[in-house]
């Protein structure tokens, strides 16, 4: 990739595709490139046709064991890879009346793991309510996906390490590399060094220590047009220069494929990687961790209540596939009979190991 | 048939050498896998390598694979560079240990 086409991008990156007006904030464009001639003219395999060979299509949920909430798009930060799409520019907020509609179904459902995500969910005004008010459902897994940078982005975030050990918050972090330049390069100047910051707050209130109840799990996305290597690994390399550098303690590290969708596919177009990228994800294709890839195991909210099968379906704007699309309206059996709704992105979650929002699947 | 002798989408067909010669094809990538294995040297370090290694051959392809492994594996540019410069070392080394045999002939042929 050239150099000015590096600018580009980082210069583009301070706002999001929406409000820079770019076509690909368009999900029908997104769409018609993942559907492009790449698989049309038969060079690649549709993701349908690969995954008939081995007598998985239709994809089918199986139990479900994760709702995971996205409270809403705003972000402190406007990551180069973002699916969301997210930053401080977008409006789209998770009301009470939603969250009292998903809290509802959290107190009636038999998923084991309530997921909250964004943008960076803190922002969400109604955020600690809605915490303390499902922590009193009686979830066994409550996981936030903070992006750590909030917790130091305004003094009324600083107590959020407290605020999430009172409430028994699983916490996952996402930190792309243990260097900084891999680390600000993808998610933006200062990032890294302030994520440490941040680790090392949740640090000194238990989270992530060895023996702590506290879980802190950190997300490992590559940064640029390449796939993550063994989670195992790469868990060993980044424990190691953390502890050696900064004295950070985690537990797991996830280790998750960029899916071709948004931002990401903005950078794999923009960068002229967007084909050999495909061609990766194809050749990785796993039909093994197609058996437990977490659309069947998962129902993903929006912040206006409609129901999709994942966060990455939800930004491509593919509601469920079944007679209940709404929040206000769900019921577990008529949703676990639908059937999941796939495209070439899906390729993602399928490649190597696989990949899903708690990391390997295969 | 293209114009250049180097076309970045022929690494895609590298398997595709097997169809001329099906048995020496496969035999070739079983032991290839079997190398990068993790073994007494990490994988890891097998990576850098055969990074290196591409440089001193000139291979493109090679290059473009074991650059993008390496970020992979999370190796950092730093490493990469240093794994380069051992390689070419080497290959400096090589030219210029001939220079002793250059002083050999010389001295020999010089009364």
């Amino acid at each position: 990739m050239t150099q000015s086409i590096l600018t580009d991008i980082k210069k583009a990156a301070k706002k999001s595709l929406k409000a820079r007006k770019d076509a690909l904030a368009n999900t029908q464009t997104q769409m018609e490139v993942l559907n492009g001639d790449l698989f049309a003219d038969g060079e690649l395999p549709f993701f349908k046709d690969k995954i008939a060979e081995t007598g998985q299509f239709p994809l089918k949920p199986k139990t479900l064991e994760v709702l995971q909430i996205n409270v809403g798009y705003m972000c402190n930060q406007v990551c180069a890879h973002c699916h969301v799409d997210a930053g401080p520019d977008r409006k789209e907020i998770m009301t009470r009346e939603t969250m009292g509609q998903c809290l509802e179904v959290i107190r009636n459902t038999g998923a084991h793991t309530l997921d909250l995500t964004g943008g960076a969910p803190e922002m969400n005004p109604d955020f600690r309510w809605f915490v303390e008010e499902a922590s009193k459902a009686g979830i066994k897994d409550f996981i936030v996906r903070s992006n750590l940078t909030i917790i130091l982005a305004n003094k009324k975030y600083h107590d959020l390490p407290e605020f999430f050990k009172k409430h028994n918050v699983h916490v996952v972090s996402s930190m792309p590399h243990y260097t900084r330049g891999k680390t600000d390069k993808q998610r933006g100047d200062g990032v890294f060094d302030k994520s440490i910051k941040a680790l090392q707050m949740l640090n000194e209130v238990g989270y992530g220590m060895p023996d702590s109840n506290l879980r802190l799990d950190l997300v490992y996305n590559p940064s640029g047009a390449f796939l993550p290597a063994d989670q195992a690994a790469m868990e060993h390399d980044f424990k190691k220069a953390l502890k050696e550098d900064f004295d950070i303690d985690f537990h797991n590290l996830f280790a998750i494929t960029n899916l071709p969708i948004s931002r990401f596919l903005d950078y794999l177009i923009a960068s002229d990687n967007y084909e050999d990228y495909m061609y990766s994800l194809v050749e990785a294709y796993n039909p093994a961790a197609v058996e437990n890839v977490m659309c069947t195991n998962t129902i993903s909210v929006s912040w206006d209540g409609w129901l999709y099968d994942c966060d990455f379906n939800q930004m491509l704007d593919l509601k469920v596939a079944s007679k209940v699309k709404h929040i206000k309206h769900y019921n577990d059996d008529v949703l676990n009979n639908r059937d999941i709704i796939i495209s070439q992105h899906c390729y993602g979650c399928t490649a190597g190991a696989g990949s899903s929002c708690q990391g390997t699947v295969a | 048939m293209a114009k250049s002798y180097y076309d970045p989408a022929d690494l895609r067909k590298f398997g595709n050498i097997t169809e001329w010669s099906e048995e020496l094809g496969n035999k070739f990538f079983d032991y290839y896998g079997k190398v990068f294995e993790e073994g007494a040297l990490s994988a890891r370090e097998k990576s850098l390598i055969a990074l290196a290694v591409s440089h001193v051959v000139k291979c493109p392809y090679c290059i473009d694979a074991y650059t993008k492994d390496g970020l992979q594996r999370g190796i950092t540019k730093e490493e990469m560079m240093e794994a380069v410069h051992a390689g070419a070392a080497i290959e400096s080394g090589a030219t210029l240990v001939h220079g002793v045999q250059m002083m050999n002939k010389y001295d020999k042929l010089s009364m």
